[in-house]
């Protein structure tokens, strides 16, 4: 009870610093609005289900033997916002319009990158573990530059039988998530079964085949750039992370592919620090090893695609915000998990908007990367960090 | 992500189904019994036919030499490795049927060392014993808490419970593993080498606590390297080595030169504690003697008669019973230290009540040993001690050394070396400088 009480605590005075800088990040940008105004922007985009209604307009009909044609009246929901304050329409249209996806987007994948990266540090029992490990962001890679290089043979019309042609094009920015994704748990499956004899996978196997994998995803992406000609810039800057261009619709896939693997990795945060005892003992106290191994590896390989899929490679966020939180709250994950989860939305918040705050915007990959490694570095030099 | 799981059918159904049957089953079943059981990595097999069991208030000691397999039997109990063949039950059921969960109730283990990678508090890692018995959302209750505040004021953890698991001592560590093990509150207690990095102190009161435990109703198993502590402790003592179950009974009957000769491949002399009682088992190295690279190579048995008296004999009594030797002592004066140790070497002795003058039936017993012996052994200057007594009394011992076939005079700090040198027959002597 101790762990969770200390676990909703931290967890609200972060949620309420995640909720601070997503506002001052919206007020940021070539024009300035100020915080209260950011709020009511925001405030007045809420809108929240009123009431349902039918409408006379059929949108189909049912036939049903006996009773005849139905005609189906259509549904709506009506929405009401429940708050009207008067707010700059242009500002409005800024904030809800083209900051707050891209930052509501950030938000989701460095929650979901930090939230997989503290489960690789546990469940590799080390701290230079991240969420890339397991060959995830190399798979996504391989999958987005593919795309990138190849959108003509990857998305086109192609001829059924029984169906006839059906259009598989995709827009670009979906068919380079979409690829990224599959690619991303391709790579995580693909290290798995390498890993895998007998039905156990060995950490230290698991760690040697996702070595091996990136490296050969990494030979792969460097052949496609190659290949690129004219889209080499495109790739680049999905290879660097990017989150310019997010739309609302990405927010809602990825707002609803995050939060339950996320719950599923908090279900099993208390198995993950038996399992740091070594995996003999945590059978030992009746965990079952493999099983657990298997559901932490899976739910971290999609949490951590979902976050890639549209965002790209942002590294040290998984790596570096576990880190951090672990010397902060300790290393219980019931209270770890989602501190760090929280932190780092917070922290690629903040950096994507430094990222965009210039006069020309720089991929959030190398922001991150930039503030990350020498606060890495300051935070080896100052602390006591264990040895392994 | 299908994989053909292995030894890890746990359903949380079959959990709650085998928590009745051992319920049930609590009265009569062992609760831990191996049978027949066979383990081998790889090609290489590590132990095979090992059987035994351990019973409600049975402390079960499990000895043999490095590599013999002990940590790996516990680990076949514990269900962390998969035997080859045979079965490993916990009160009643085979392991591969019960789910880690259920597995985890029966059976606490405190292994040698924990790779804790972060820097948890101790508190919190005695908590974990608890895992076995929290479902997956429960928070713990006041069960859990009584539990593990017991277990750490038993193991004597308490004290530095809030401190960093990385931080305190290895003894220390050691202990949190014990109440780790405690807090668990499992029927069976599987221990390798418990006391091994704790001070005498905390090795002690471990074992007695073990021993408590058993006491109150559990059972226990221990990988020990200790054989005294082991003898002192242990209800029945299961030796493995050389692949397989060497002996197994009460520690006394266990613990006998010869066992620990072929067992351990050790020169070890088995005496009594005289302070406990119990067996204490002294082990020699084994000398290659005439400095022949033939270590393994032993001098034939022979059948010596020792006469001396006090701890110099005794030393020499129990040096040569290590060795293999078939002794007999005498005479030596009742309660001298020699007589004392060759009783415990199970040697004849011809003893003769001190400050007494010695009579013929006792000397001539003496005479006859001395006669049949292969060599007759007379450690220092007479063989008689000080001195103090002979001379104005009859001295039988003159007579015991003119019955030798051969004599052989130690000196009263001759090394173990010159020693077994000295009692070598022509014969295996040649055949060992030889060969």
């Amino acid at each position: 009870m101790r762990a969770w009480t200390r676990a909703s605590g931290w967890s609200a005075g972060l949620a309420a610093a995640l909720a601070v800088v997503i506002v001052v990040s919206a007020g940021i940008g070539p024009v300035r609005i100020p915080p209260a105004e950011v709020v009511k922007a925001v405030l007045n985009a809420v809108s929240v289900p009123a009431g349902v209604e039918t409408t006379r307009a059929a949108v189909g009909t049912l036939w049903l033997p006996g009773v005849g044609l139905l005609t189906l009246p259509g549904i709506d929901l009506t929405y009401a916002s429940p708050f009207a304050y008067s707010v700059d329409d242009v500002h409005a249209q800024i904030v809800v319009g083209v900051r707050l996806p891209r930052i509501l987007m950030a938000a989701l994948v460095g929650f979901a990158l930090a939230a997989a990266g503290t489960v690789m540090q546990g469940f590799f029992r080390n701290p230079m573990a991240d969420p890339s490990i397991i060959g995830v962001s190399s798979g996504a890679a391989v999958g987005a530059v593919a795309f990138i290089v190849f959108p003509a043979a990857l998305s086109a019309t192609v001829t059924l039988p029984l169906i006839g042609a059906v259009d598989v094009g995709l827009s670009y920015g979906t068919g380079v998530s979409l690829f990224a994704f599959v690619g991303a748990l391709a790579a995580a499956f693909g290290v798995y079964a390498i890993a895998t004899r007998h039905g156990r996978t060995p950490v230290a196997t698991l760690l040697l085949a996702g070595v091996a994998v990136q490296t050969f995803l990494g030979a792969v992406i460097s052949y496609l750039q190659l290949q690129a000609g004219e889209s080499l810039r495109r790739i680049v800057a999905w290879l660097m992370g990017h989150l310019s261009g997010a739309s609302w619709s990405e927010v809602a896939v990825t707002a609803v592919v995050v939060p339950p693997l996320f719950v599923i990795l908090l279900v099993y945060a208390r198995d993950l620090n038996v399992l740091l005892l070594g995996e003999e003992e945590a059978r030992g106290l009746g965990i079952a090893v493999e099983r657990t191994k298997r559901i932490l590896l899976a739910a971290s390989a999609l949490i951590t695609a979902a976050g890639v899929a549209f965002a790209g490679v942002i590294g040290f966020v998984g790596l570096i915000v576990p880190h951090m939180l672990r010397l902060v709250v300790g290393p219980d994950h019931r209270v770890l998990l989602p501190t760090a989860a929280l932190a780092g939305g917070s922290f690629l918040v903040a950096a994507d908007t430094v990222a965009r705050a210039g006069s020309t915007e720089l991929p959030v990959g190398i922001v991150t990367a930039a503030v990350g490694a020498p606060f890495f570095i300051y935070l080896l030099s100052n602390r006591e960090v264990h040895e392994l | 992500m299908s994989v053909d799981s292995t030894a890890e059918g746990d359903a949380d159904g079959a959990a709650a189904e085998s928590t009745d049957e051992s319920a049930a089953n609590d009265g009569g079943d062992p609760l831990v019994e191996a049978i027949d059981l066979a383990v081998s990595f790889g090609d290489c097999p590590v132990v095979s036919g090992v059987n035994f069991r351990v019973d409600r208030g049975e402390f079960v000691g499990l000895i043999g030499p490095n590599g013999a397999g002990k940590t790996t039997v516990l680990r076949a109990i514990k269900g962390t490795l998969t035997p080859g063949s045979g079965d490993v039950r916990l009160a009643g059921d085979p392991t591969a049927d019960l789910s880690a969960r259920e597995a985890g109730r029966r059976v606490a283990s405190v292994p040698q060392e924990t790779g804790l990678a972060f820097d948890f508090r101790v508190r919190h890692v005695v908590e974990m014993g608890r895992t076995p018995h929290l479902g997956r959302f429960d928070g713990h209750g006041a069960d859990d808490e009584r539990a593990v505040r017991e277990a750490m004021a038993t193991t004597g953890v308490a004290r530095f419970a809030d401190r960093s698991i990385t931080e305190i001592s290895g003894g220390e560590r050691q202990r949190v593993l014990l109440a780790r093990a405690l807090a668990q509150e499992t029927p069976t207690l599987l221990l390798d080498e418990p006391t091994a990095s704790l001070d005498a102190n905390h090795a002690v009161r471990t074992l007695e606590l073990v021993r408590d435990l058993v006491d109150d109703g559990r059972g226990a198993l221990a990988a020990i390297h200790d054989l005294d502590a082991a003898a002192r402790y242990c209800d029945r003592i299961v030796v493995l080595a050389n692949g397989g179950v060497h002996a197994s009974g009460p520690p006394a009957e266990v613990l006998t030169v010869n066992a620990l000769r072929t067992a351990f491949d050790a020169e070890a002399f088995v005496g009594r504690n005289p302070a406990t009682g119990t067996p204490a088992v002294t082990a020699f190295d084994t000398v290659s003697s005439g400095g022949a690279d033939s270590g393994t190579e032993r001098a034939t048995s022979r059948r010596l008669h020792v006469v001396g008296t006090g701890r110099t004999a005794a030393r020499v009594v129990a040096r040569l019973t290590a060795a293999g030797h078939d002794l007999s002592v005498g005479v030596v004066p009742e309660g001298d230290a020699a007589a004392l140790t060759a009783r415990d070497a199970d040697a004849t002795v011809v003893a003769a009540p001190a400050f007494e003058p010695v009579d013929a039936a006792t000397r001539e017993s003496a005479v006859a040993l001395s006669r049949e012996a292969d060599a007759t052994v007379v450690v220092g200057e007479t063989g008689g001690g000080t001195g103090r007594d002979q001379g104005e009394r009859a001295d039988p011992n003159p007579a015991v050394r003119r019955a030798a076939n051969r004599l052989i005079r130690v000196t009263d700090d001759v090394d173990a070396a010159e020693l077994l040198d000295a009692v070598r027959g022509p014969g295996d002597g040649e055949s060992s400088r030889t060969g």
